[in-house]
């Protein structure tokens, strides 16, 4: 039982350490992209999507390529001691961030892009300089797009499977996360422990989507 | 005073517009719809960039060199729709400006409260307001953010009828009790009667004329010149704005001053165009 719950211990730490690095990261990006009149920002925007159409075989793929002993990136980390982060949980984070940055970026993209120049005009005719419109207004009226992309990010990095198999592979305590742990348990022959994890997956999975659709029915209601 | 000048385009509209206003009290720009008055307006807000100049007494917010960002120019600007923020209670949205203003306050908190009668709105949330309370509360926000230039952009043109009666009274005593000169945008010539003291008149993207009401502007709704020029200004333009302009007393570009004789009866008192 222990086994199941370091797998399972694992995984939130995998999903949440995900959605905090995402939050941030993606959140300038978005706003770069909303607020760009030039037509090479979709082009970044095509990139930042290829994600969701890409097999998570082919990015892992590259991944794989990326972070091990050959790459160029690796040998510029190699001073600092890195060798590889392939098959260690660093490793995983990466892959995970690339693996659902669309699913963070598209929502608050779109939160963004629905406020409009109106109410940062308005905070600059109240002397608010860009920055401070950007976290006094721009930011507090995009909450649902923010919230929207954290829950499709901790949601998608706990349904990652393709990706981690390539670059994780399945290592206790390091990269082993549910769906590897359910994959394997089902290969050994171990019915009752996949079940387990497999209908808790299912309870999660409807929790969540009912949470987001009620988040939205509320918000939904207070715009006037 | 306020001198301004500014050309450009935008798309196919062109401006090239200039004037000068009076430091002080309202200055009505008026012209059809599609003149060129919002453009006019955000220029000088900072909103809409285009070349020119503009000085606010002794301070020079745009000129060959300098073109101050919005967020350092000390105008407020009041938008048609009001653009309370969403996220903010009305308290919150009054104090936005008023938090970024640093300088020495010179209109206080409780001054506005009590001229714009916002008490009883406080801790509404926006989303709950009527349209023109809605107005009220952009118009408190505005002030409260210390300008040097109040500048309005048709507060009124989004409301019907009755809330139009419930502003009207507040923009007038905004007029008496605070010392902040204002420009105000509105294509109803009897709303810019009603307030302004100095006129600005647009047409096609420039200013075609511009002087002081000095009280001569016809008041209130039910005047025949006013029944005239709002039947005129519908069918033809021009002829409308000529006669606008000669109501107001002022003298059209290009033509002879007009005789005193000619001018409307001065308004009387104040009290008696209280809605």
């Amino acid at each position: 039982m222990s086994d199941l719950a370091e797998v399972v211990l694992l995984t939130l730490k995998l999903a949440g350490l995900t959605t905090i690095l995402l939050l941030i990261l993606a959140t300038p990006l978005a706003w770069w992209l909303a607020r760009s009149k030039s037509w090479w920002s979709e082009v970044v925007a095509a990139v930042t999507a290829l994600p969701i159409v890409l097999p998570p075989t082919v990015l892992g793929f590259y991944l794989l390529i990326a972070l091990g002993p050959q790459s160029p990136l690796m040998r510029l980390l190699a001073p600092f001691g890195v060798r590889t982060l392939t098959f260690t949980f660093t490793g995983l984070v990466i892959g995970s961030v690339i693996y659902s940055l669309p699913f963070a970026v598209q929502p608050i993209r779109n939160a963004f892009a629905a406020i409009g120049d109106r109410p940062l005009e308005a905070a600059a005719t109240l002397r608010a300089s860009p920055l401070d419109a950007f976290f006094s207004v721009a930011l507090p009226l995009a909450r649902p797009g923010l919230l929207t992309a954290a829950i499709l990010v901790f949601a998608h990095t706990i349904g990652e499977f393709g990706v981690v198999l390539m670059i994780g592979g399945g290592i206790p305590g390091q990269t082993k996360v549910v769906s590897i742990e359910i994959y394997q348990l089902v290969e050994a022959l171990d019915w009752g422990k996949a079940h387990l994890l497999a209908a808790g997956l299912v309870a999660f999975a409807f929790v969540v989507m009912l949470f987001t659709l009620l988040m939205e029915r509320r918000f939904w209601r207070m715009k006037p | 005073m306020i001198e301004a000048r500014f050309n450009g385009r935008l798309g196919a509209f062109r401006l090239d517009a200039a004037f000068t206003a009076p430091a002080q009290g309202i200055t009505g720009l008026f012209g059809p719809s599609g003149c060129g008055k919002t453009t006019l307006l955000r220029c000088l807000a900072g909103l809409t960039r285009m070349r020119g100049a503009l000085r606010v007494g002794e301070a020079v917010w745009q000129d060959e060199r300098v073109f101050l960002a919005p967020h350092r120019r000390r105008s407020a600007y009041v938008f048609q729709d009001a653009d309370l923020f969403l996220h903010l209670n009305v308290r919150g949205n009054l104090e936005f400006g008023l938090r970024r203003a640093g300088t020495p306050i010179a209109v206080a908190f409780d001054e506005v409260i009590a001229l714009l009668n916002l008490g009883p709105l406080l801790t509404r949330s926006t989303a709950k307001l009527s349209g023109g309370e809605r107005q009220r509360v952009a118009i408190g926000r505005a002030l409260l953010s210390q300008p040097r230039l109040l500048l309005l952009d048709e507060p009124l043109a989004g409301l019907d009828a009755t809330a139009k009666a419930e502003i009207l009274p507040y923009l007038e005593r905004l007029h008496v009790a605070v010392a902040i000169p204002v420009i105000y945008v509105s294509h109803d010539l009897a709303e810019i009667a009603r307030l302004a003291d100095h006129l600005i008149v647009m047409k096609a993207g420039s200013v075609v004329a511009s002087g002081a009401c000095g009280g001569g502007a016809p008041s209130g709704a039910a005047t025949d010149e006013v029944q005239t020029l709002l039947a005129v200004q519908t069918s033809d333009v021009t002829t409308g704005l000529a006669l606008a302009a000669l109501m107001a007393g002022l003298s059209p570009v290009g033509a002879p001053p007009v005789r005193p004789s000619t001018r409307p009866q001065a308004r009387p008192a104040q009290d008696d165009v209280k809605g």
